[in-house]
């Protein structure tokens, strides 16, 4: 048994990588799957806090590296689930206190004991970036349907095509307002699509919950918090069908055709 | 062994030796003669040596190689192989069955007739969507097989040609070529330039996609739709 390794990253800030590899690692739990989250953001960490851990860190990611500790010892349980564990970002240094080859190596050492190994990249393109994908044999890009965030998940893109690994790819649209869609207030999961052309493996509504439920740890509940474990049971290889957000509009049969027969919409 | 001034050079090369023969104006004979000199200086170096000749553009006529290859053979070197621009040289290579070029069959791009107009307009296929980000900067034309994402940029010295979606930047003549033309099948982008002219697209969300080709017509880019 060995792990797959999953970089969430989206070029911007702010678009909802911390909230979406929380619930994505919680969704996978509850799955029953054995899975470790990173936090890969040095010196900006909140996974921890996202995931309601933060006051039982004892070491993080730059001990492991420096070998102040043993990577099991930096490795905290979540109290929800068993077989979830988050390995904290050090909050007092920054990017370059860990090197994409240290990347590798602890998740090559991690690989044996795990299905999943989640990893939350910074924004930006830069080293923290880097050291986010090094280790990654796939990778989830995060955007919101907005002309900013698009633009950045296209140069994402872009470097990760460029990379000499050529990495599998797939999108996640967060925050998603529909009846803003239909006014055309926002741009459209089919413009987003069309112009990152990378498959979509999920979409998620724009949702109260997410807030509310972002400093618990839990799994959120409502329609993200549901879109969030359909794109789980997606990465897990289930063919789940598309959530209707819209009640009855045309708009997510849609989406459904831009999944492909496969991924089941 | 090479840069003596007898007009003969002589290279190591994958396949063996060759020996490169620049003087033009010698005579065959002349010329062979200094060869097999520079031959007989070290014989041993050369014996069993495969060698490849290159005359350049001069005309060699069957009996001037069998001659040479005679006079190669009785020193222990193969002759296998004759490089020239020259077309009898090139018959008289086949007629007595040495190569013509260097490079295996099987290896050799297939040599395709150029019309003397297509001369001269050197350029760069991009053959993947350029997403945000990339620049592309070329002297001669610029064709992509993709989109040009919001963000990329291309910059060639000629035309710019765009198989797909063109959402980026674009200035097509940038060293002064008023001629230059920019053709896209969906031609939307960020800031078009040529030239000196520059122009963006205009708001209009009920457009539909279809080929077009901007060019500068009466001193501002025009975009017309592809019909031809």
């Amino acid at each position: 048994m060995t792990a797959r390794v999953i970089t969430i990253t989206s070029g911007k800030g702010g678009v909802g990588k911390t909230t979406t590899t929380a619930n994505l690692s919680a969704a996978l739990a509850s799955l029953n799957k054995r899975v470790v989250t990173i936090d890969a953001d040095i010196g900006l960490r909140n996974l921890d806090l996202v995931m309601g851990v933060e006051s039982r860190i004892v070491f993080d990611l730059v001990d492991v590296v420096e070998k102040r500790c043993k990577l099991r010892q930096a490795m905290i349980k979540h109290k929800g689930y068993p077989e979830l564990y988050l390995i904290p970002a050090a909050q007092t240094r920054d990017k370059t206190a860990v090197s994409p080859a240290q990347m590798v190596e602890i998740v090559r050492e991690l690989r044996p004991d795990f299905d999943f190994i989640l990893i939350d990249s910074p924004a930006g393109i830069e080293r923290g970036f880097r050291n986010a994908v090094a280790g990654a044999d796939e990778v989830l890009i995060v955007t919101n349907p907005e002309v900013s965030a698009v633009r950045d998940a296209d140069r994402i893109i872009g470097l990760i095509e460029a990379g000499e690994r050529k990495l599998p790819m797939r999108l996640i649209i967060n925050r998603i307002k529909p009846d803003m869609v239909r006014r055309g207030e926002m741009l459209s999961i089919e413009d987003v699509v069309d112009i990152l052309s990378i498959k979509p493996i999920g979409v998620v509504p724009d949702d109260e919950g997410v807030l509310i439920g972002s400093n618990r740890g839990e799994l959120l509940n409502g329609r993200a918090g549901e879109a969030f474990r359909n794109i789980a049971r997606r990465l897990n290889g289930e063919e789940v069908p598309f959530l209707n957000l819209d009640g009855s509009s045309g708009l997510f049969s849609r989406i459904a055709r831009l999944f492909g027969g496969s991924a089941g919409g | 062994m090479a840069g003596s001034d007898d007009g003969i050079l002589i290279k190591g090369i994958k396949e063996g030796l060759l020996l490169t023969l620049r003087a033009d104006t010698d005579e065959w004979m002349t010329l062979t003669g200094r060869l097999t000199t520079r031959i007989d200086q070290q014989p041993a170096f050369f014996r069993g040596a495969r060698v490849a000749l290159d005359v350049g553009g001069r005309p060699v006529r069957p009996h001037e190689m069998e001659s040479l290859k005679a006079l190669l053979e009785k020193r222990g070197l193969t002759l296998w192989a004759v490089v020239s621009s020259s077309d009898t040289t090139n018959a008289t290579a086949q007629h007595i069955g040495l190569e013509t070029s260097l490079v295996p069959e099987h290896e050799q791009m297939e040599t395709v007739e150029v019309d003397p107009e297509e001369v001269g307009t050197p350029g760069i296929l991009i053959d993947h969507t350029l997403r945000g980000g990339r620049v592309i900067r070329n002297h001669g034309n610029v064709t992509v097989i993709g989109d040009v994402n919001p963000g990329a940029e291309i910059v060639a010295g000629g035309d710019v040609i765009v198989w797909g979606k063109l959402r980026g930047r674009v200035h097509a003549g940038a060293n002064g070529d008023e001629s230059a033309v920019i053709c896209a099948l969906d031609l939307m982008p960020t800031q078009l330039r040529i030239a000196g002219y520059i122009s963006i697209s205009p708001e209009d969300k009920r457009r539909k996609p279809r080929p077009e080709m901007a060019s500068v017509r009466g001193g501002r880019i025009i975009a017309e739709v592809w019909k031809e």
